[in-house]
């Protein structure tokens, strides 16, 4: 395999992983406060929705991104005021959200945009464009030497072709996403407030105790989620794409619980895994299907693998996932 | 109460017999839903050029999930929808169930063609001839001797298509390289733009610079990355040169919507059988408008007329991925 063809992987991957990273720390930090969510696909798909919608009509993508997480925010008091207010289950309001999301975007988009529940085109201005480093090789260059940018790339030295392929050229959504891993970590294990988070998903009744809100820490935890889904979503739909089509997170949101599980709810492994199950798709969309060694791995094989890894992990194989001891249970004050 | 709910009664069976003299035909649409842009798009063009031009009136259903597929059939069928018009391969399996339990009404499947039953209206089409066609005025325009396919869920009909197109590509340059992807193995395949932009630029940085999508949704993807990275795509179904003009080289036409305009012009009139519409029958082809104007050259057109000729008079014989489950000129 050339050099050139694992860098392309590798960039393929980073843009794959994104929203997969992005998910995935919002659901840390709602499960490290002792609230599960298996709603974070429908708040991708809903932010999805509205940032393309709104960066449509007005033409701005911050705007745009701005609706995206104004939308997931609102899903994430609703999933906080079903499973904090009025201690509902949890996983139950995590599915009724993904249903709303479901359907609820399809129906504005058909009554807005008339186009069949999507979204009209974006086009410059409306999206996330690539962010090109100086230096890097990129269209600009094309039009200067009139040769095209994969040939171009082709002749380029490798430090060259890191540099231009793997580390330029991503939306600003992406180095977002991957700041926002020490950020996380940070956070939730150098800060006061990161350690009442994690208390309150260990044991809520000691945060109470000693005169902590558990109310008030684990509706921030909430809405940090939803902050990060509605990003999440607004990467889809205005960067990696030009627009929203019907269920257009085609279970990212799951796949980021299962990289949840499989980095045992940690933020660096969290990134580990979201980049190893990015590497896996990306592998799977470049060859369809893999010679090794005589043995040929269909490419379905590849598509299922994160999914088997969590079972794995899940099963106690590859030592033992343990949620937060508080996780899924509603805090009653008194009994 | 009694009197009411008679009442009612004689009203809903009144609008019920009602409702079947009139007959009106009903299309149900395929998972990839009405505004596809492509293949389910053509066939609502089709039916509405029908509604516009008669001043009639169809019922439509746009499937949401796969266990819809009989349920809808039987519940246009019960009211009396006649023909009942479907979309797609994946309809061959409820129609045979559900085709035989109504004799008198008359069935359109569109990209079926394999059926015993007497009334069904089967409607195939040579997708490989049009693909050839596209697939020569592709290697025409790569510059860089390599094109890519995309399809959508890998299903013998689109393999059907990456097979006509390869041997498209090869007749007019023997050394290019066909580079082809399917986005999936379930129907999710026809509705993921993000796989589908993925693929492109992985196809891109392999050197493909003209792309073919044959792969509903998710081609909307494709286009909209092949333009952004400048390169040349190609649409299919339905016209897609306008979605982005200058950067889709042309569209491979089906004519899905020429075949649901005339089952709903025959009405219950319908012919049944098996039909296959090529090249010949003007059902499929290749997009020309002002969209791709300055992209096609006097040399491409020249080249791609010929080979529509030849096919037509059967001097060139596009080989057909159904024959025996392999293609000539591409390995899956």
């Amino acid at each position: 395999m050339e050099f050139l063809t694992i860098i392309q992987i590798l960039d393929s991957t980073i843009r794959l992983a994104t929203p997969l990273l992005l998910a995935c720390l919002a659901g840390l930090f709602s499960e490290r406060a002792g609230i599960f969510d298996i709603g974070l696909e429908g708040k991708m798909l809903m932010a999805a929705f509205f940032s393309a919608a709104v960066a449509a009509v007005t033409g701005n993508v911050w705007l745009g991104l701005l609706a995206g997480i104004a939308a997931s925010l609102v899903l994430s008091v609703l999933h906080g005021v079903a499973s904090i207010t009025f201690r509902g289950n949890q996983l139950i309001s995590g599915v009724a959200i993904n249903f709303l999301a479901s359907g609820l975007t399809v129906l504005i988009a058909q009554d807005w945009f008339k186009q069949g529940g999507r979204t009209p085109s974006l086009f410059s201005g409306g999206r996330f464009e690539g962010w090109e480093w100086p230096f890097a090789i990129g269209p600009a260059d094309a039009a200067a030497t009139g040769q095209p940018v994969s040939r171009l790339m082709a002749e380029a030295n490798p430090v060259h072709q890191v540099y231009s392929e793997l580390l330029s050229g991503h939306s600003i959504l992406v180095y977002f996403a991957f700041l926002a891993v020490p950020a996380t970590w940070w956070i939730l294990f150098r800060t006061r407030f990161g350690l009442r988070l994690r208390a309150v998903g260990e044991n809520p009744a000691a945060v109470d105790t000693a005169g902590v809100s558990v109310v008030g820490l684990r509706y921030a935890a909430v809405l940090i989620c939803g902050l990060l889904c509605g990003i999440a979503g607004a990467y889809l739909a205005t960067a990696l794409q030009a627009g929203f089509v019907k269920e257009m997170t085609a279970g990212r949101g799951f796949i980021a619980l299962a990289a949840l599980i499989f980095a045992k709810w940690r933020p660096w492994h969290a990134m580990g895994a979201c980049l190893l199950f990015g590497l896996l798709q990306a592998i799977a969309l470049r060859f369809q299907n893999i010679e090794l060694g005589g043995l040929t791995i269909p490419v379905q094989a590849m598509d299922a693998l994160p999914y088997v890894l969590t079972v794995v992990i899940l099963a106690g194989f590859v030592g033992k996932a343990i949620p937060p001891r508080a996780g899924g249970q509603p805090y009653v004050k008194e009994r | 109460m009694t009197l009411m709910k008679s009442l009612m009664g004689a009203a809903a069976s009144l609008a019920l017999t009602a409702g079947a003299a009139l007959a009106e035909p009903a299309l149900i649409f395929d998972l990839g839903g009405k505004f596809d842009k492509s293949f389910n798009e053509a066939a609502h063009n089709g039916a509405s050029r029908w509604a516009e031009e008669t001043g009639g009136s169809y019922r439509e259903i746009e499937l949401q999930s796969e266990a819809q597929r009989e349920q809808a059939l039987r519940r246009f069928a019960e009211a009396g929808a006649n023909p009942v018009i479907t979309m797609g391969f994946a309809m061959a399996d409820p129609l045979s169930t559900v085709a035989a339990d109504y004799p008198d009404t008359k069935f359109v499947a569109v990209d079926v063609t394999w059926l015993e039953a007497p009334n069904i209206r089967q409607i195939g089409f040579a997708e490989h001839e049009g693909s050839y066609l596209v697939g020569m005025m592709a290697a025409m325009a790569s510059k860089s001797d390599t094109v890519g396919f995309i399809g959508g869920m890998d299903i013998p009909l689109i393999r059907h298509f990456a097979c006509g197109y390869a041997q498209g590509v090869k007749a007019v340059n023997p050394d290019a390289k066909v580079v082809a992807n399917m986005t999936g193995t379930t129907p999710a395949a026809w509705n993921d733009p993000v796989k589908g932009s993925e693929l492109t630029k992985s196809q891109i940085s392999q050197g493909a610079d003209v792309i073919y999508a044959a792969a509903g949704g998710t081609g909307v993807g494709v286009l909209q990355t092949a333009a952004d990275e400048g390169i040349l795509s190609i649409g299919v179904d339905s016209n897609q040169n306008h979605l982005h003009p200058g950067k889709v080289l042309t569209s491979m036409l089906k004519r899905v919507d020429v075949a649901v305009y005339e089952a709903m012009k025959a009405g219950e009139d319908l012919e049944t059988g098996v039909f296959t519409m090529g090249l010949a029958e003007d059902g499929v082809g290749y997009a020309l408008d002002e969209h791709n104007a300055p992209l096609v050259t006097d040399e491409m057109k020249a080249a791609v007329e010929e080979a529509r000729e030849k096919i037509i008079a059967g001097e060139i014989s596009v080989a057909s991925y159904y024959e025996n489950d392999s293609c000539p000129a591409l390995s899956f």
